[in-house]
């Protein structure tokens, strides 16, 4: 079972969250310029990252807010977690589990 | 096909023996110190007609199609590990083709068409056992939508049986029938459905592949891809670079990662899904059973244990193990359907890294790059398409153009908007 920390409540069991997909990606702007390749890279295109991965999740059995965490794809570590809006921290990587 | 006892002596450096009665018998009277290697472990050359980068079940048979089918047999399949160490070792080996959508339907029943005649193409006992997938319904609206994908599948000449409850209590007595919280009303049953042994998928596509002369080559992973003005020409390697004049990729989880070499972003994401088999137990399920209500599966190895999953962990991860939650998802699930099961212990579980497309297809298709061909996005039902993966994948690197069954699954559909949402729900990264 993971632990994950929600900026707002503290440390929680994984139960408690949904995961809601790769953090950061910005809906365009003047998106009804799109053409139809930048809309697919827009809604489908995913960095999908070995390693660091900063992605949304939402603590929807808990305060129902949704905010960012980075986690490490390989081993499924959490390193930080912080507020919706907030610029991705550094991503240190991850401590080795002792 | 005498050609598996004497020709192949020369391209090999040994002698192919062909399977049968015949050699079983004479191998045993020399207590089977005789039996040659299936396959030829190959060291690199500097160049081929064709790589196929991934040595799983969908490389493997793209390469014997490539020199079967197409007489494309300078061919070499590289895998950074040891071939079928990836998905095609791991998965609960469940085959069907109990598809509704038109841009599916046909592909996965030309699949069951090569399984049904696997064996005999490749000399290789593959354990097909066409022993029937029943996907359970607990609704009257679910039986609507099962009987609107039966009736999808019989108009494509695929064979589907609408059940009641009655007669899936009498194949399978031991479901919970007495006031389950999720009533069974019956099931949609594809006899001719079943299980094939995952391992013997791969040996038996390696072993036919290098008799035809294709070059497998393990321990060797692609670390970069060579240019030249704009095309693709080759590979980077663990093992050296070696050149191509069409490069195939069929790396299952690791798409991303290495279309990422080539400067590509797919819509893909790679999540972990779970298996797990109990102790051996005497024969008890007959075919294949899904519950609808939950997301369970199971079926029954030839070993006697009981093979079963449920649903992906849900976020992205390459970890190649799951966690305890999903663990407990799932056998809530099997407890929900045959409380009988509790008695049963769990051996091992373990997880495989699947390449969840975001539509829930899969993808054969050229790519933006010259030289570059992709095969991925089979989700958690890739290893029921690997004859036919292979198949339209080999069709494409040798003739440049889609095979008929396999039009629909256009790398640009996501741009287009003709996207296979076989589940109607939706695009999002955790279907199949
Ligand atoms: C637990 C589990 C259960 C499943 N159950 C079913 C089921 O019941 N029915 C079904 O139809 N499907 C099932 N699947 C899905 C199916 O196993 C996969 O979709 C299918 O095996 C993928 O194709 P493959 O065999 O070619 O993949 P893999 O066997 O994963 O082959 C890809 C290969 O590429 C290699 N590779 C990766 N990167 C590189 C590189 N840079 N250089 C060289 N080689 C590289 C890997 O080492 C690997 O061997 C299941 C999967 C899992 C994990
Ligand atoms: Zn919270």
């Amino acid at each position: 079972m993971l632990l994950i920390e929600c900026p707002f409540c503290g440390a929680r069991p994984e139960l408690e969250f949904v995961y809601g997909g790769e953090a950061h990606i910005a809906r365009p702007a003047a998106d009804a310029d799109l053409t139809p390749g930048q809309w697919a890279a827009y809604l489908y295109a995913r960095s999908n990252t070995r390693g660091v991965h900063a992605e949304r999740w939402r603590h929807t059995r808990g305060c129902g807010r949704f905010f960012n965490a980075l986690r490490d794809t390989t081993t499924d570590q959490f390193i930080a977690t912080y507020e919706i809006g907030q610029a991705r921290p550094p991503s240190v990587p991850a401590q080795k589990i002792p | 096909m005498a050609r598996y006892a004497g020709d192949s002596t020369a391209r090999l450096g040994f002698a192919l023996m062909r399977y049968s009665i015949f050699n079983l018998v004479r191998q045993a009277l020399s207590g089977h110190r005789a039996w040659g290697p299936a396959w030829r472990d190959a060291a690199p050359k500097s160049a081929y007609d064709v790589v196929i980068i991934g040595g799983g079940g969908h490389g493997l048979a793209t390469a014997h199609y490539l020199a079967k089918i197409h007489g494309i047999s300078n061919v070499a399949v590289l895998e950074k590990g040891w071939i079928g160490s990836g998905n095609a070792g791991r998965n609960t080996t469940i085959i069907r083709s109990n598809y509704l959508l038109a841009g599916n339907n046909p592909f996965y029943e030309w699949s069951m068409k090569l399984w049904e005649g696997l064996e005999q193409d490749l000399n290789y006992n593959a354990m097909v056992s066409q022993r029937g997938v029943l996907n359970l319904y607990h609704s009257d609206a679910q039986r609507d939508t099962y009987a609107r994908r039966g009736n999808a599948m019989r108009m494509h000449g695929v064979d589907a049986e609408l059940l009641d409850a009655e007669a899936v209590r009498r194949m399978l007595p031991f479901l919970d029938f007495n006031g389950a919280r999720f009533p069974i009303h019956g099931g949609l049953l594809q006899r001719r459905g079943g299980t094939a042994r995952h391992d013997a998928v791969v040996w038996g596509y390696a072993r036919a592949a290098s008799d035809r002369g294709v070059d497998i080559i393990q321990n060797c992973e692609v670390t970069g891809f060579i240019r030249e003005a704009g095309t693709i020409v080759g590979v980077e390697t663990t093992r050296g670079s070696i050149r191509a004049g069409k490069i195939g990729m069929a790396v299952a989880g690791s798409t991303s990662r290495v279309a990422e070499l080539a400067g590509l972003k797919l819509p893909i994401e790679s999540h972990v899904l779970q298996a797990f088999v109990s102790e051996a137990i005497k024969p008890f399920i007959p075919g294949v059973v899904t519950f609808g209500a939950g997301h369970f599966y199971i079926s029954q190895s030839d070993k006697g244990g009981l093979v079963f999953g449920g649903d992906l962990d849900g976020y992205n991860s390459y970890a190649q193990r799951g966690n305890l939650p999903t663990v407990e998802d799932v056998c809530e699930g099997a407890m929900a359907l045959m409380p009988a099961i509790g008695r049963v212990r769990v051996l091992r579980s373990w997880g495989g890294v699947m390449d969840m497309s975001m539509d829930g297809s899969p993808i054969i298709d050229r790519t933006v790059i010259a030289g570059l061909y992709l095969n991925a996005g089979w989700c958690y039902g890739g290893f029921k398409a690997t004859p036919a993966s292979g198949w339209c994948f080999a069709h494409l690197l040798a003739r440049d153009e889609p095979h008929a069954v396999a039009r629909a699954y256009r790398l640009d559909r996501f741009a287009t908007g003709h996207l296979l949402d076989e589940r109607g729900v939706g695009a999002q990264p955790n279907l199949h």
